[in-house]
C-alpha cells in the first residue's frame, strides 16, 4: 500500500507541473504569489511563492494547517489583500480590488446584513454592483432562494434563520451573482457537524445542477475530500504550496471508505511531514484522524 | 515524538490521563479508583414515540401578565404615582408661590393650552429647535464620513470632538451673540454645536464597530465611497447612530431651554425658556410649572413616539438591539 501511495503522488506531481504551465483554458491563474501581513512590529509572510490555477467548473480547495494562509490567500483572489510578489489572473484579466465577478462566502453569521431580510439580501449584490434592476434582481433572487430550499422564508430577516439557513442564503446570495468563481471561507465551519454535513451535501448537489467553479478553503481532510475535485496542500509558517491531490472519486457516500481513509491519512502526513506513512495501527478508525485537525 | 501522533492523543483520553490530573479538593479523587474500574453495561432500550397530545403544547399567559408586559403602561403607573407624591407633597408644604400642586399646574397647563399661549411658545422653540439639530446631523455625517475615508479626517474629527464635546454650549452663546446677532440664528448656531459633537462622536464609533466581515462583503460588491458609507456603515452602525441622535436631541433640548431663559428676553419673540422665565418673574409659578411640564411632555413623546418607533421598525426588527 505504501508502495502504491508513492507512486500516487509521483504521478500527481507530473500532473501538477503540466497543469502548472499557463493554459488558455485556466480560468483562474495564481502565479508565485507571496502575501504578506504588517503587525506594528514586523512584516510576517503568510504564504511564499504559491502558485495554482483552477479551470472551469473545478471545486478546488486550498488545506492547511491553521496559520498556512489559506484564508489570506483566498482574500487575495477577492482582492482585499494585495499579492507583494507574483499575480493573480482571473480569466486573463489581472486581479486589482475586490468585484462582484467573484464573490466571497464567509465563515462569519454576520456576513448576512441584518437591515435586510433574506430576499433583499439575496438582491442586494445584484443591485449594489448594478448587475440588474431591481424587477430583475427580485426574480433572479426568488429562483436562486427556492434552489437552496428557503422561499419559504424569503420575508425574514437573518436574525431569525438558524445557522444552516444562513449560511445557505449566503450561497443563495452568492449563486445569484452567477461570479466567475465563487469563494468560500471556510463557509461551514461555525455550524453543528450534523448541519454541516448536510449542507456539504446541498454544495454538491447545487454544483451538479449550475457547475459553478469553487475556491473552497477549510481546515478538514474529510471536508476537503468530500467537497473538492482538486485538493492544494499548504505548509505552515510561510504557507508553500505541498502536494495537489485529486478528489474527484469522493462524495459524501465515500466517508469511512478504505481508500478514503488512505487518502486523508496521506493528506495527514503530508501537511504534519511525518515523513514516511506511520505503521497503519490495526485498531485507527477514522475518527482518530480526525482529532488531529 | 512527531511521528506518531496517534500515540499522542491516546495519551489524552486514557485512563492513566485521569491518573496524572490533580484531583479537584472536594470531589473525589479519581486516583483512588483502581483503574481497572469500568461502568456496568445497561440493557439499551427503543421507545415508540406517540403524538405528543398530552398537554398544549404552548399556553397563553394570564391577562394581567400579558397587560403588565407593555411599557407605556408600566410607565403610566409610574407618572401616576409621581404624580400623587407630588400632589400630596404640595398638600403638605402649603405654599403655592413654592410649590404649586399637580392639579393647579394642570389647570395652568390646560389654560395655557386653550388660550393657545403655550403651544405657540412651543412651536416657536421646536422650529428652531428642529433647524439647528438637523443641521447638526447633516455636519456630524459629513465629519464622520471624511474620519472614515481618509486619515487627516480622522485625526481632524479626534481633535475637534476632543476640544469641543466638554465645552458646554451655551458658554458659547455670548459669543455667538456677537457674531449672529440678537435672533435664531445665534440660537441656531449654540444648537448645532451641542448636537454636532454628541452625535459625531456616536457614530464614529458605530462605524468603527462595523465587522470587517460586513465590510468585505459591501467592498466584495464594488461598493465604495458615499455608496458603501450610505448601504453599509450606516445600517450597520444605526444602534450607534440612534443612541447619539437621541444624546443630541436631548442636549439641543436643553441648550435652547437654557438659552431661551438667559437671553431669550433680548431675541423679541421667546420660546418656551422665555415663557418660563416670564412666570418667573410675574410669580405665577404654576405657570412656570406648566412650562416645565411642557418641556418634559416634550421629552417624553420625542423618546417614546418618535424614537422607540424608529428604534422598533429598526434596529429591533432586525436583531441588532433587544
Amino acid at each position: 500500500m505504501n508502495a502504491a501511495l508513492q507512486s500516487h503522488t509521483a504521478s500527481d506531481r507530473s500532473n501538477a507541473q503540466q497543469a502548472n504551465q499557463p493554459t488558455a483554458e485556466a480560468l483562474l491563474q495564481v502565479q508565485g504569489v507571496s502575501l504578506e501581513y504588517r503587525t506594528p512590529e514586523r512584516v510576517v509572510r503568510a504564504t511564499h511563492q504559491v502558485s495554482f490555477e483552477i479551470d472551469p467548473a473545478d471545486r478546488f480547495v486550498l488545506l492547511g494547517p491553521s496559520g498556512c494562509g489559506k484564508s489570506t490567500l483566498l482574500k487575495a483572489v477577492a482582492g482585499f489583500i494585495q499579492p507583494s510578489e507574483g499575480q493573480i489572473r482571473l480569466a486573463g484579466q489581472r486581479v486589482k480590488e475586490p468585484g462582484p465577478d467573484r464573490i466571497v462566502v464567509f465563515q462569519e453569521f454576520d456576513q448576512l446584513p441584518p437591515w435586510k431580510t433574506v430576499i433583499q439580501n439575496v438582491m442586494f449584490p445584484l443591485l449594489a454592483s448594478r448587475t440588474l434592476k431591481r424587477r430583475e434582481a427580485e426574480e433572479r433572487a426568488r429562483h436562486y432562494l427556492e434552489k437552496v430550499g428557503l422561499s419559504a422564508f424569503a420575508d425574514a430577516y437573518p436574525h431569525t434563520l438558524s445557522g444552516g439557513m444562513k449560511a445557505r442564503v449566503a450561497i443563495a446570495r452568492a449563486l445569484a451573482m452567477q461570479p466567475k468563481i465563487l469563494l468560500m471561507d471556510e463557509p461551514f465551519a461555525a455550524l453543528d457537524a450534523l448541519t454541516r454535513r448536510k449542507m456539504q451535501e446541498e454544495l454538491l448537489e447545487l454544483w451538479e445542477e449550475v457547475r459553478f467553479t469553487l475556491l473552497f478553503v477549510t481546515h478538514s481532510i474529510e471536508e476537503a475530500l468530500v467537497v473538492g475535485n482538486r485538493i492544494l496542500l499548504l505548509s505552515p509558517h510561510p504557507g508553500r504550496v505541498r502536494a495537489e491531490i485529486n478528489s474527484h472519486q469522493y462524495n459524501l457516500k465515500s466517508l469511512g471508505g478504505v481508500e478514503f481513509q488512505a487518502s486523508a491519512q496521506r493528506i495527514h502526513r503530508l501537511l504534519f511531514d511525518e515523513g514516511e506513512a506511520p505503521a497503519v495501527e490495526p485498531d485507527l478508525r477514522f475518527q482518530d484522524v480526525r482529532i488531529a485537525y | 515524538m512527531l511521528a506518531n501522533p496517534s500515540v499522542i492523543h491516546r495519551k489524552g483520553v486514557g485512563p492513566d490521563a485521569f491518573a496524572s490530573k490533580p484531583a479537584p479538593t472536594g470531589c473525589v479523587d479519581l486516583r483512588d479508583i483502581p483503574m481497572s474500574l469500568s461502568p456496568p453495561i445497561r440493557e439499551e432500550y427503543e421507545v415508540a414515540l406517540e403524538p405528543f397530545t398530552q398537554e398544549d403544547l404552548a399556553r397563553d399567559i394570564p391577562l394581567a401578565h400579558r397587560i403588565w408586559q407593555v411599557s407605556w403602561v408600566r410607565k403610566a403607573v409610574i407618572l401616576v404615582a409621581l404624580a400623587i407624591i407630588w400632589e400630596i407633597a404640595a398638600r403638605i408644604q402649603g405654599n403655592d408661590l413654592l410649590l404649586p400642586s399637580f392639579l393647579q399646574t394642570a389647570q395652568a397647563f390646560i389654560d395655557g393650552i386653550a388660550t393657545g399661549e403655550l403651544p405657540a411658545k412651543v412651536w416657536i422653540s421646536l422650529t428652531v429647535l428642529v433647524k439647528g439639530y438637523l443641521i447638526g446631523i447633516v455636519l456630524a455625517f459629513g465629519l464622520t464620513t471624511l474620519a472614515v475615508s481618509t486619515q487627516l479626517g480622522r485625526d481632524l474629527l479626534g481633535t475637534l470632538t476632543a476640544m469641543f464635546n466638554p465645552l458646554p454650549a451655551i458658554a458659547l452663546l455670548p459669543l455667538s451673540l456677537l457674531w449672529f446677532g440678537l435672533g435664531e440664528n445665534s440660537l441656531i448656531f449654540v444648537l448645532v454645536h451641542s448636537v454636532l459633537w454628541a452625535l459625531a462622536l456616536n457614530t464614529y464609533a458605530g462605524f468603527l464597530g462595523v465587522s470587517e466581515t460586513q465590510r468585505m462583503a459591501g467592498r466584495n460588491y464594488g461598493l465604495k465611497g458615499l455608496r458603501f458609507v450610505w448601504y453599509i456603515l450606516i445600517p450597520a452602525a444605526l444602534p450607534s447612530i440612534l443612541a447619539g441622535l437621541k444624546i443630541g436631541w436631548a442636549f439641543a433640548w436643553r441648550t435652547l431651554i437654557a438659552a431661551e431663559l438667559v437671553f431669550g428676553a433680548s431675541s423679541g419673540k421667546g420660546g418656551l425658556g422665555w415663557y418660563i422665565f416670564q412666570n418667573r418673574n410675574e410669580l405665577y409659578t404654576d405657570k412656570v410649572f406648566a412650562g416645565l411640564a411642557a418641556v418634559i411632555i416634550i421629552g417624553l413623546l420625542v423618546e417614546n413616539l418618535l424614537f422607540s418607533n424608529v428604534e422598533r421598525l429598526t434596529v429591533k426588527r432586525w436583531g441588532m438591539q433587544r
